[in-house]
């Protein structure tokens, strides 16, 4: 489904990313670690087209993501807060995500109403606009609004942070459904080596930009994870 | 302590957005400040001059004195809307080993060290020196300044009073207005003449200067009472927290009659309804329809006919020229969302074409009374409402592709730069100076009817390849898309 070649992204003499090769199936739970600076948010980037690649190229359903548009529909994505629009409130958020992904009021509603119990009864009808949320209710908000429109890729970069732990395992729940009954491929990014554990079919490390671990979930994949962390 | 405080504040005013931003800006700001100074310097020095002919009987220090009244009302009104309260910036300092007494001593001890506050001095000093020179004596003329300075401050601690005062109520500036209102209706009115006893008083400082005591006493009775007030407010839930207000929402539903572009159209009105920057601009839009009134009843005007077109240009692109140079930097807070969804340029564009071209009819047809100045003022605006909608819109919104600065939607508008950079102040040239260079040549060539006939089929031109032109615009800013990202995603 996503088939990343030969990628690389350099600042000046600064290489933060360099990725040979890197194939991720469709109904995929692929989840990316790495400490700060590993080169996380600017793969993500990448796939959306957000900064230009200096060699290589990824290609989603045989679309290359910096030739053309059309990965557009079928990709959704929160990457931080600069996603939400602050003069909104979360509810016109939502209907505006909707109109731009071609589906009606009454879709947006039906949709977001299954997240009720993710949201806590703290978003929905509260008056507020999206900028005077905390930080935590406002990554609810991002996240949620990825899912609208029937996305087939969905990229999260940080997902866990700042949530509650409610919310957390919730949200573990509704990214497990999603890959595997819709058939979504999604994409997280996390600091939470047991976070992700928990929820991705498969870990890929990130150091310095480059792959160094490829690893399909498995019981020691936490132990193995936390063993290459420490050292 | 005071010493860690003062470095804060260096690198803060050295280091902030406003100050890095560009070259252009720190001129113009430098500018400024070179301007005021200059013109209270000159009346300083003037002073005893102007006086001397309005006043010739009376002595230029009394003759002062009785304009002291009016000057506090001005200083108050002026700073109730430029001058605030930096009290936010010491929430990182709450949790340090620092006394909060000492915390708020700062930040009051600081406020009296504002522009606002050197601002009279620059007056004052050469005035008073001009006193001690012409024969007046020494001491109670430094006594004299010594009073002013302490007006100065009293006013400077009264304003935050009253701002705090106000804060609470719905119509912030009521309050002010109210107060500097009857003040200065029971002096007009001559029921108490403040005037004349705030002149009695300077008067009587100056010559015994034992009641120095009273203006003193009032200080710190200010002074404390502002203590007290921030002191209470220096916890996260109270005065530090910022206000969250309720909202009100509106469907917009009559957008959908522009067809695919609805959706952003709702979110332009949004953003300019529900955030300060934005709706300052539209409060711009009452100075722009006005503008004609400085001019057309001046008889001198009504012969320098070129001034029509300016002036049709200004009033009714006003807010064309207001939103549209900063197209699309107003969105860039989540241009990064914008850019990853699924939405054409095109659409994304025609949307603040909509607004801004809807925006020329509308204040056009709202300064049709101008015909009362005569009929080829109308069909100045005219055909100036025609070359906004079909050149001005395309101009402005080509030049946007340049945009390479950050709104924060957020902050004031009064004296903010942030967003500005060279392009704004160049695109100015073809939006006002090119129409009305144009209309002034083709006047003195040929005459009046062929001017206007000119500028309007530009109008007319820009319109029917208006489809064209959004091609070629929706293209640069495709490929300026990767540097706009990369740019909005700086804090300056």
């Amino acid at each position: 489904m996503i088939t990343t070649s030969n990628l690389s992204k350099k600042y000046k003499n600064n290489e933060v990313l360099n990725i040979e090769s890197l194939e991720i199936p469709k109904g995929q739970s692929f989840g990316l670690v790495g400490n700060n600076g590993a080169g996380k948010t600017t793969y993500f980037s990448l796939l959306l087209d957000l900064i230009q690649p200096s060699t290589g190229h990824i290609v989603t359903n045989d679309i290359q993501v910096n030739r053309s548009e059309d990965w557009k529909p079928f990709t959704s994505a929160f990457i931080d807060e600069s996603f939400l629009i602050g003069y909104l409130t979360p509810e016109e958020y939502f209907y505006f995500i909707g109109e731009l992904r071609g589906q009606n009021k009454a879709d947006v509603n039906s949709l977001v109403g299954q997240f009720e119990d993710f949201f806590h009864g703290e978003i929905l009808g509260q008056k507020k606009f999206l900028r005077d949320l905390s930080k935590g209710n406002q990554k609810k908000v991002g996240i949620v609004a990825a899912l609208i429109g029937n996305p087939e890729v969905i990229i999260l970069d940080e997902p866990f942070a700042n949530l509650d732990p409610t919310t957390q395992i919730r949200l573990k729940g509704i990214i497990k459904d999603l890959a595997e009954k819709q058939g979504v491929t999604i994409l997280i990014s996390s600091h939470d080596l047991m976070h992700v554990t928990d929820v991705c079919e498969r870990i890929v490390v990130l150091e310095k930009g480059e792959v160094v671990k490829d690893l399909v979930t498995s019981e020691e994949t936490l132990k193995e994870l936390e063993a290459h962390f420490a050292g | 302590m005071i010493k860690h405080f003062i470095s804060l504040e260096w690198k803060s005013f050295f280091r902030s957005a406003t100050l890095g931003k560009s070259i252009a800006i720190k001129i113009l700001m430098g500018f400024f400040v070179l301007y005021f100074t200059a013109i209270f310097a000159i009346v300083g020095f003037a002073m005893t001059k102007i006086l001397g002919k309005t006043y010739p009987d009376v002595d230029p220090l009394l003759a002062f004195n009785g304009f002291i009244f009016f000057w506090v009302i001005g200083d108050l009104l002026f700073r109730f809307f430029f001058q605030k309260l930096p009290v936010m910036t010491v929430k990182p300092l709450l949790t340090l080993p620092v006394k909060r007494n000492r915390i708020v001593n700062y930040v009051l001890g600081k406020s009296a060290l504002s522009f606002v506050n050197f601002l009279p001095l620059f007056t004052i000093i050469p005035f008073a020196v001009n006193l001690i020179m012409n024969g007046q004596s020494t001491s109670s003329v430094l006594v004299w300044v010594f009073v002013m300075v302490l007006i100065i401050l009293i006013n400077n601690f009264l304003n935050f009073i009253i701002e705090n005062l106000s804060a609470e109520t719905e119509l912030s500036f009521l309050p002010i207005l109210v107060f500097t209102g009857i003040l200065f209706g029971l002096n007009h009115f001559g029921i108490i003449d403040i005037a004349d006893a705030l002149s009695k008083g300077v008067l009587a400082i100056s010559e015994s200067p034992v009641f120095l005591i009273v203006p003193l006493t009032i200080l710190a009775i200010l002074y404390f009472y502002n203590f007290k007030i921030l002191r209470k407010k220096l916890f996260l839930d109270s005065g530090l927290k910022e206000k969250v207000k309720e909202v009100n929402a509106s469907d917009l539903e009559w957008t959908k009659n522009f067809g695919d572009i609805a959706p952003f159209m709702q979110l332009d009105l949004k953003l300019i309804w529900r955030n300060k920057r934005t709706k300052s601009s539209v409060w711009m839009i009452a100075i722009g329809l006005l503008y004609g009134l400085f001019f057309y009843p001046n008889p001198q005007f009504q012969d320098t006919v070129p001034m029509f077109m300016f002036v049709g240009i200004f009033s009714t692109g006003i807010f064309l020229i207001n939103f549209g140079q900063f197209i699309p930097a107003w969105d860039s807070g989540y241009y990064k969302l914008l850019m990853s969804q699924n939405i054409k340029y095109e659409q994304y564009l025609k949307s603040k074409f909509t607004l801004m071209a809807l925006s020329v009819v509308i204040l056009f047809v709202l300064g049709i009374p101008y015909v009362y100045f005569g009929w080829k003022i109308l069909l100045a605006h005219f055909v100036a409402a025609i070359y906004n909608v079909g050149v001005n819109t395309h101009v402005i919104m080509w030049g946007g592709s340049y945009n390479r600065k950050k709104i924060n939607l957020d902050q004031k508008a009064a004296f903010n730069y942030q967003g500005t950079g060279a392009v704004q102040w160049l695109i100015g040239i073809p939006l006002l100076l090119l129409p009305m260079g144009l209309f002034a040549l083709l006047y003195y060539i040929i005459n009046f009817e062929i001017a206007c006939a000119v500028i309007g089929v530009f109008g007319v031109i820009g319109i029917v390849f208006h489809p064209k032109l959004m091609k070629l615009i929706t293209l640069k800013y495709s490929e300026s898309k990767y540097k706009m990202i990369d740019a909005f995603n700086q804090e300056n």
